[in-house]
């Protein structure tokens, strides 16, 4: 495998995501198994002085556009196409966030090269990268190959701690300017905060969370008796926000928020790898489903097979007892 | 107006997922599909744009187990026309498929072009890229994903839609028509509609069968083994009955001072 | 007395009833209320069977049909019962509505629309797989043969049904009635994951094309195999294996394991040796109890367990008050919730703790669930516990 090692730094609002420097680590580990040179890319408009906390990767390509000015997976897309095929890379990292995830739509797509998705695991050795990836919500682990020529990768959160790829001076930076059929088939207007006034579940050092699990929307009235024992609030997977039992500023996961509470307790909630990205660093996780098999209790640190609303239920009186 | 829904069928993970003996697919013996979710919510946005601008919405599929199933479903919610896209290769990924139906869809007749196409922006199964943009880049057409409204001028040809991003902020975009969106919500849950109804549809039948047309695409990924995953760790399991459990883990929260 | 009989369908138009005699018998109403009087919403339900059949035979019937208030009826057969022209309310006309009802609803509420699309999937409305069906069987304690493995013909084939396969709290009725049929040398057999929901509910509920498929996929099943008749813990699996299968050519009898067991009693009484001193409250339920009038059988079991006394609740037989589980009841909660309806369970639970009983028995695998939440409500579970009559049987069967 020829080229150096990408990953896209993803900035959004100003800032770098925290998956950026994970991408970064595992960047460096590819890197340097490969015998190559560690980039990153940044593309965006006047966010140059981003680039300064790069430092993991060996030097920073920054393009510079009005096009991409919010990161919008059409024109990035176009862009990182262009300057890919002019660089031919060995492999493209790209975290998977809502900020990237129609960059890597369609980038596999504009470059004409295979997409490894929901990439948890990559190492290299003698040339060659095996990747391990998550499929069937969390349930099975493929491990695969891609063969030779450019290989995008979207990698999944956590793949690494954010502190490995953190650090260093700041990096050499090469404007690079890329010829790219910016189009305006798609117009980005302008950002809705979500509803204020409600809780900000992200402060909370207490939180219950509920997934599909708990059956329906009166159960999640028990889930507020025990985190009202607890002194915290109520949060949910995205089932339970589609389904309209609690509002989208208490979901945790790809498109909600992401959570670390002195305890997370996940009543009916399966663990799918969307759901996990938001609160795997919570200090202490206990974990409620009927299927023992469910991959939340990867991450719980404490499991329980038992219908979710009974143990929220009895949680919540022995919780009340021993604070008196 | 004209809606086309690009729907597929994914393993259904209800059943216990077992590792064939090649050590590198799924056994298939106990497999059962499932319409992908996202789809479904693709089509209940069909629907609602449907009623609202009197469009008409044209679902297509490729060839799957229990597909015939989700067509009828979607025909007795009310959609217009059913296509099957049939002779794709066994485990075709998403990039084959893609590939396979931008080659197909330009020669069905009155299929395209369609003034908006949708579908889902995710699946559990797609592990060699996501149908919806592969599917936008190789029909030329411009793409917003992980969309979870959409509102239509059919007069100003364009697209109102919101995009999800992380902490329940959503990100307004328009798109020129003819566009893709690949659908993540919807404004409302995918409806019910009574079994009568979709039996009343498979009696009446009208699946068109359509052979996949060929396409080129890049090298597939090779997959050298299939696996459960194991976990860097596990919870330790607590047994016994719900307050007994709940006792216990009263117990460690005490311990650690969180009560 | 109203008797339960074997089911028609009509079209809910004038023409439609008129074409059969349970509709032109509907038609014959007096408009005398006593249904809306006994009804247990009948305060929140604006088209009760009164209101309906008389706007029915004036043309106003579309209007019930576009509202989503029939969804208000939980088919507890209160109705049916106490109507003084014996009118086919709960099993015909309601189910019959109810099915327009649906067709017609822009939005059915999520949990209900979540039981039936598992049923319709899995064969079960919690949406668990099939093949953990017969999951309960490995703790049974004793043999359950499965149909298909036995290869022979059994004298009773067991419909176990979804709550008592796969609700931990169901399953313990599971097992206990698998305890009770081997202590009586019952030659019988469950079918394990061919056995799939007998639709009862989701009949009640208007989901007529979902019965209709599972009916079809049962009798299908069933022919497979020779049996002498049906057994079903399920008081809505009776009445669809009695009333409405047969139409469709189930021949075998059926049997409620509460009266079955309560039929031999002779031959368990001997081993009925546990005294366990327990005051019971025994609940009729509103189909084996107020529908089939099976009200003798469960006490006489009851009584038969060494240290038991009865003590009746206010209103008990045919005056049962439901659970509100029934007819999709048990997937309509949040929908209740949302309306302000009391929980009817509540009323019940009440009902059983002015009694001063330590438990309260039942003999439907709903109430368990519904009676449990209720107590732990109105704080009555540090001092009276839910049993069903086939748990009780079993706690006092000599080892």
């Amino acid at each position: 495998m020829a080229g150096n090692v990408w990953v896209v730094a993803e900035q959004w609002k100003g800032s770098v995501s925290d998956a950026t420097y994970e991408a970064l680590a595992l960047g460096r580990d590819l890197a340097e198994g490969l015998g190559a040179r560690l980039e990153a890319v940044l593309l965006g408009q006047g966010v140059r002085a981003l680039a300064d906390s790069l430092g993991r990767a060996d030097a920073v390509l920054y393009v510079d556009h009005p096009a991409l000015a919010e990161g919008t997976g059409e024109q990035t897309s176009r862009a990182l196409a262009a300057l890919a095929a002019e660089r031919s890379p060995a492999l493209i990292l790209v975290p998977t966030t809502n900020v990237s995830w129609d960059l890597l739509g369609l980038l596999p797509a504009r470059l004409g090269v295979p997409l490894v998705n929901f990439c948890r695991q990559a190492t290299a050795s003698g040339g060659a990268v095996e990747f391990s990836s998550l499929l069937y919500g969390g349930k099975m682990a493929a491990t695969l190959t891609a063969g030779d020529g450019t290989v995008v990768v979207a990698v999944l959160p956590g793949v690494r701690p954010a502190e490995a790829g953190k650090g260093g001076p700041p990096p050499q930076v090469e404007e690079v300017a890329v010829a790219f059929e910016a189009g305006d088939g798609v117009r980005w207007l302008e950002y809705e905060e979500p509803e204020a006034g409600d809780v900000d579940i992200t402060q909370q050092e207490f939180l219950v969370a509920v997934g599909r699990g708990i059956s329906n929307e009166a159960n999640v009235e028990v889930a507020e008796e025990l985190a009202a024992a607890l002194g915290g609030a109520v949060c949910g997977s995205r089932p339970v926000i589609d389904q309209g039992w609690l509002p989208l500023v208490r979901q945790v996961g790809k498109s909600g928020v992401t959570v670390k509470p002195r305890l997370y307790v996940a009543a009916g909630i399966s663990g799918a790898p969307e759901h996990v990205e938001g609160m795997k660093d919570a200090e202490l996780i206990v974990a409620v489903n009927t299927d023992p098999g469910a991959p939340i209790f990867s991450v719980a640190h404490y499991g329980i097979v038992e219908d979710a609303t009974d143990v929220l239920e009895a949680l919540a009186e022995a919780v009340s007892k021993r604070k008196g | 107006m004209k809606i086309l829904v690009l729907m597929k069928m994914v393993p259904d993970i209800v059943e216990e997922l077992e590792v064939a003996a090649d050590g590198r697919s799924l056994d298939q013996e106990y497999l059962r599909f499932i319409v992908n979710e996202r789809d479904e919510y693709a089509l209940e946005q069909a629907l609602l744009l449907k009623d609202r601008l009197q469009a008409t919405v044209v679902v297509v599929a490729p060839e799957a187990p229990e597909v015939d199933d989700v067509l009828f479903t979607a025909r007795a919610k009310g959609a217009d026309r059913l296509i099957k896209v049939v002779g794709l290769p066994a485990g075709a990924g998403a990039r084959v498929t893609a590939t396979a139906l931008a080659a197909t869809l330009p020669g069905v007749d009155g299929v395209l072009p369609a003034d908006l196409v949708l579908s889902g922006c995710q699946s559990i199964d797609d592990l060699d890229g996501f149908v919806a943009p592969l599917l936008a880049a190789a029909l030329g057409l411009p793409y917003l994903g992980l969309v979870s409204r959409v509102a239509v001028d059919a007069e100003g040809g364009k697209a109102l839609l919101s995009k999800e991003y992380a902490g329940g902020v959503m990100g307004r975009f328009e798109l020129s028509l003819p566009a893709l969106v690949g659908i993540q919500g919807c404004e409302k849950p995918p409806r019910y509609v009574p079994v009568a109804k979709v039996r009343a549809a498979i009696a009446a039948g009208g699946i068109e069968e359509v052979a996949a047309a060929g396409g080129a695409g890049v090298a597939p990924l090779e997959i050298a083994a299939m696996a459960k995953p194991e976990a860097a760790g596990h919870a330790e399991m607590l047994e016994g009955s719900a307050r007994d459990v709940a006792e216990k883990v009263a117990d460690i929260l005490a311990a650690r001072g969180l009560l | 007395m109203a008797q339960a009989t074997v089911l028609e369908t009509p079209d809910v138009t004038l023409d439609g009833l008129l074409a059969t005699p349970a509709g032109r018998q509907l038609l014959s109403c007096i408009q005398c209320g006593t249904c809306a009087g006994t009804c247990p919403y009948g305060d929140f339900m604006r088209y009760t069977p009164r209101r309906l059949i008389g706007m029915l035979r004036e043309g106003f019937i579309e209007e019930v049909l576009s509202t989503d208030d029939l969804l208000t009826c939980v088919t507890c057969y209160d109705c049916w019962a106490k109507c003084p022209r014996g009118l086919r309310l709960t099993d015909v006309l309601l189910p019959a509505v109810k099915e327009q009802v649906l067709l017609r609803l822009p939005e059915v509420p999520a949990e209900l629309q979540s039981a039936l699309a598992n049923t319709m999937r899995y064969g079960n409305p919690m949406g668990e797989s099939p093949r953990k069906r017969a999951a309960w069987v490995e703790s049974a304690g004793v043999p359950v043969p499965i149909l298909r493995d036995l290869g022979r013909p059994v004298d009773v084939l067991w419909i176990v049904e979804c709550y008592a396969a796969y609700y931990p709290r169901g399953q313990d009725n599971a097992r206990a009635t698998a305890r009770i049929l081997h202590a009586l040398g019952v030659d019988f057999a469950i079918l394990g994951n061919e056995e799939k929901c007998a639709g009862e509910c989701a009949r009640l509920v208007g989901e007529k094309g979902l019965f209709d498929t599972l009916r079809e996929q049962n009798l299908a099943t069933y022919a497979k195999y020779e049996f002498g008749s049906l057994l079903t813990c399920d008081p809505h699996a009776f009445d669809a294996f009695a009333f409405v299968y047969p139409a469709l050519g189930l021949a075998q009898p059926v049997d409620h394991t509460t009266p079955f067991v309560a039929s031999r009693l002779d031959a368990l009484r001997p081993r009925l040796t546990k005294d366990l001193g327990y005051k019971i409250t025994y609940h009729d339920s509103c189909v084996l109890g107020r529908h089939n009038h099976m009200h003798d059988e469960p006490r006489r079991l009851l009584e038969a367990i060494p240290g038991v006394s009865l003590v009746e609740m206010t209103h008990n037989r045919d005056n049962t008050i439901c659970c509100g589980g029934g007819g999709g009841g048990m997937w309509l909660d949040t929908f209740y919730k949302a309306k302000g309806y009391p929980r009817l369970s509540d009323r019940r639970v009440e009902e059983a703790l002015a009694t001063g009983a330590d438990v309260l028995a039942v003999s439907c695998p709903y109430e368990v669930p519904r009676f449990e939440d209720s107590l732990k409500v109105l704080g009555g579970d540090d001092r009276m516990v839910v049993r069903d009559v086939m748990e009780l049987v079993a706690e006092a069967l000599a080892d």
